[in-house]
């Protein structure tokens, strides 16, 4: 349940009237609204992105993630099927899986030795009769209905969802027909984790969610690619947006790449009338993997799930909770099973491009956390979300706007009920 | 070259490498390195796990040199600076004219306004080759023990 009432949280939260392009600041400091954020977001009528189904393989297999900042394993049990279950012994409470990956026949909590199967259920609690028949459980102890708490849980593709409300929406109808065609073209096929990063930020998760949907900043804040003249004057691009805007992809489309407009062959890149030449440009190097000439696709999933494809470099990323002015940004650097040694290649070198040293990317780490230092004394003040207006409709042909991040904050407002 | 000359020749390599990055003069970076070359920064457990990917992954020298364009010229970071402590400084031995060592590290950042915290701490695997008597690194691959990185690298390790 929640710690606070809706009015007391309204109180709180103190939201400037009905829209969602002004937002207080106390949203990214405030412990209690943060709290409350567990409760009613990442343990509500919502889905949470886990794992890939392919990180446990065989049965037994587990690896220890975060469903909001509530600990899980995710485990794959002798029926094949994947579950979530709390990390957290019901006996006193306990960290049951302590490495971040394993293998083991059933859970065991190493403090008393209470022993879980590997959907979660208790079987075995050590000394339950006491010894020399002194001591033990009360007689009248029951193994049955205790045991680490089971999310509910559902997959897409490969990707692992779960949700703490059984009431919640199917998957598939949570993620709708246009974000679900996004992934089954990025990692709709059999896939293969070519690398991890773990990215601890200083500043509130929604900071880093904002500017994953924030289309105006990139070449603004980044600019690698302007500095070494690789910008393209052939992109087309725009925002689309689930309904409520609670989902969002952000892309671009390079027409010469497509094929579609001729007009725009022949001045493919721009001249480098500035800035500085690459020295190895085999960075740059790519293929056309689509075809539908899609050379950038951000993609994010609410609450804290973004699916990327910028050239070939495909990679996953959550945004887990450190509390109100941390967070860890998780990717999945990812391949195809299918790639050519050559692709392979070409996908490890554009991947300096992304994640906590990308060349494009990097600026995103740091940029959460100034936002997070210069308003640390102003909660009352409000940001400003009103590039590209102040709805939340779907932007066919620009990017120049702030309309995926009011999205966001219209699923927050609806969540969090203020 | 005997053994106890190269062993002299590479600790000054070590040595001199981290003293350029502390100094700040990254233009001279890439120049500790071969034309053909492999650098990457990549968690002990990507590694261990044969990941091709790390945090960074350069398979040129050209591309160090793009890396440190970027760092002057385009990326936006808070100012800072490292401390590299070198220790345990090992050269396993020579195959094919190509040296290996390993060497444990610990970068200490200094961020402008003063706060200290140990950024990444990890060990050095090298192969090291000759150019006209010159000790340069064919690979270097730094191997950290975390698997996270606190904000952002911009300053290679």
């Amino acid at each position: 349940m929640c710690a606070m009432t809706t009015e007391n949280l309204k109180q709180r939260v103190d939201w400037p009237g009905q829209g969602v392009h002004q937002v207080p600041y106390r949203i990214y400091t405030d412990p209690e609204i943060y709290a409350e954020e567990q409760q009613r977001i990442f343990r509500g009528k919502i889905w949470n992105f886990v794992g890939l189904a392919s990180e446990v393989p065989k049965t037994g297999d587990y690896v220890t993630r975060y469903v909001g900042d509530t600990p899980v394993v995710m485990v794959r049990s002798d029926d094949k099927s994947i579950n979530v279950l709390v990390n957290k012994c019901c006996h006193r409470g306990n960290l049951v899986c302590t490495k971040t990956r394993g293998n083991a026949k059933h859970l065991t909590c190493v403090y008393h030795n209470w022993i879980y199967d590997l959907k979660g259920k208790l079987t075995s609690v050590a000394f339950r009769r006491g010894i020399g028949g002194r001591g033990g459980m009360p007689k009248d102890f029951s193994m049955e209905g205790r045991g680490m708490p089971c999310l509910k849980v559902d997959t897409y593709n490969d990707l692992v969802f779960a949700s703490f409300d059984n009431s919640v929406e199917e998957l598939s109808s949570y993620l709708g027909d246009e974000m679900r065609s996004n992934l089954d073209r990025v990692v709709g096929r059999k896939m293969k984790i070519i690398g991890m990063h773990h990215q601890y930020m200083p500043n509130n998760w929604k900071l880093y969610m904002e500017n994953v949907r924030d289309s105006y900043h990139a070449s603004l804040l980044h600019m690698f690619q302007a500095a070494f003249g690789i910008n393209r004057l052939t992109m087309d691009g725009g925002i689309k947006l689930s309904s409520e805007g609670w989902h969002h992809i952000s892309y671009s489309i390079d027409k010469s790449e497509s094929g579609a407009e001729d007009a725009y062959k022949g001045k493919n890149l721009h001249a480098m009338d500035h800035g500085f030449e690459m020295a190895d440009p085999s960075l740059i190097k790519k293929w056309q993997e689509f075809n539908c000439g899609t050379t950038l696709a951000i993609q994010s999933v609410y609450p804290n799930f973004v699916c990327q494809q910028i050239y070939n470099s495909l990679a996953l990323r959550l945004c887990v909770p450190k509390g109100p002015e941390n967070c860890e940004l998780i990717w999945w650097v990812l391949g195809t099973a299918a790639d050519t040694d050559e692709e392979r290649g070409i996908r490890v070198t554009q991947s300096n491009m992304i994640g906590p040293a990308g060349l494009i990317s990097m600026e995103d780490g740091v940029v959460g956390g100034w936002v997070q230092r210069a308003t640390v004394r102003d909660g009352s003040s409000l940001t400003v979300l009103e590039m590209g207006g102040r709805n939340v409709e779907p932007s066919k042909n620009s990017r120049a706007t702030e309309v995926s991040i009011r999205g966001f904050w219209n699923g927050w407002r609806t969540l969090m009920n203020v | 070259m005997t053994f106890e000359e190269a062993e002299r020749k590479i600790k000054n390599l070590m040595y001199d490498y981290a003293h350029c990055i502390d100094d700040d003069r990254l233009e001279e970076w890439p120049e500790f390195f071969t034309e053909k070359c492999f650098y990457q920064v990549i968690s002990r457990a990507d590694h261990e796990a044969g990941m091709p990917v790390g945090v960074i992954t350069c398979i040129s020298r050209g591309m160090l040199v793009d890396r440190m364009v970027s760092l002057r010229n385009a990326n936006i970071y808070e100012p800072h600076v490292y401390r590299h402590l070198l220790s345990a400084i090992r050269i396993r031995g020579e195959e094919d004219s190509v040296w290996h060592a390993q060497t444990s590290y610990t970068v200490i950042r200094t961020m402008d306004e003063g706060d200290v915290s140990v950024f990444s701490t990890g060990k050095y695997v090298d192969k090291i080759v000759f150019e006209a008597d010159k000790p340069m690194f064919h690979s270097r691959i730094c191997v950290f023990d975390s698997r996270r990185v606190d904000t952002l690298m911009v300053i290679p390790i």
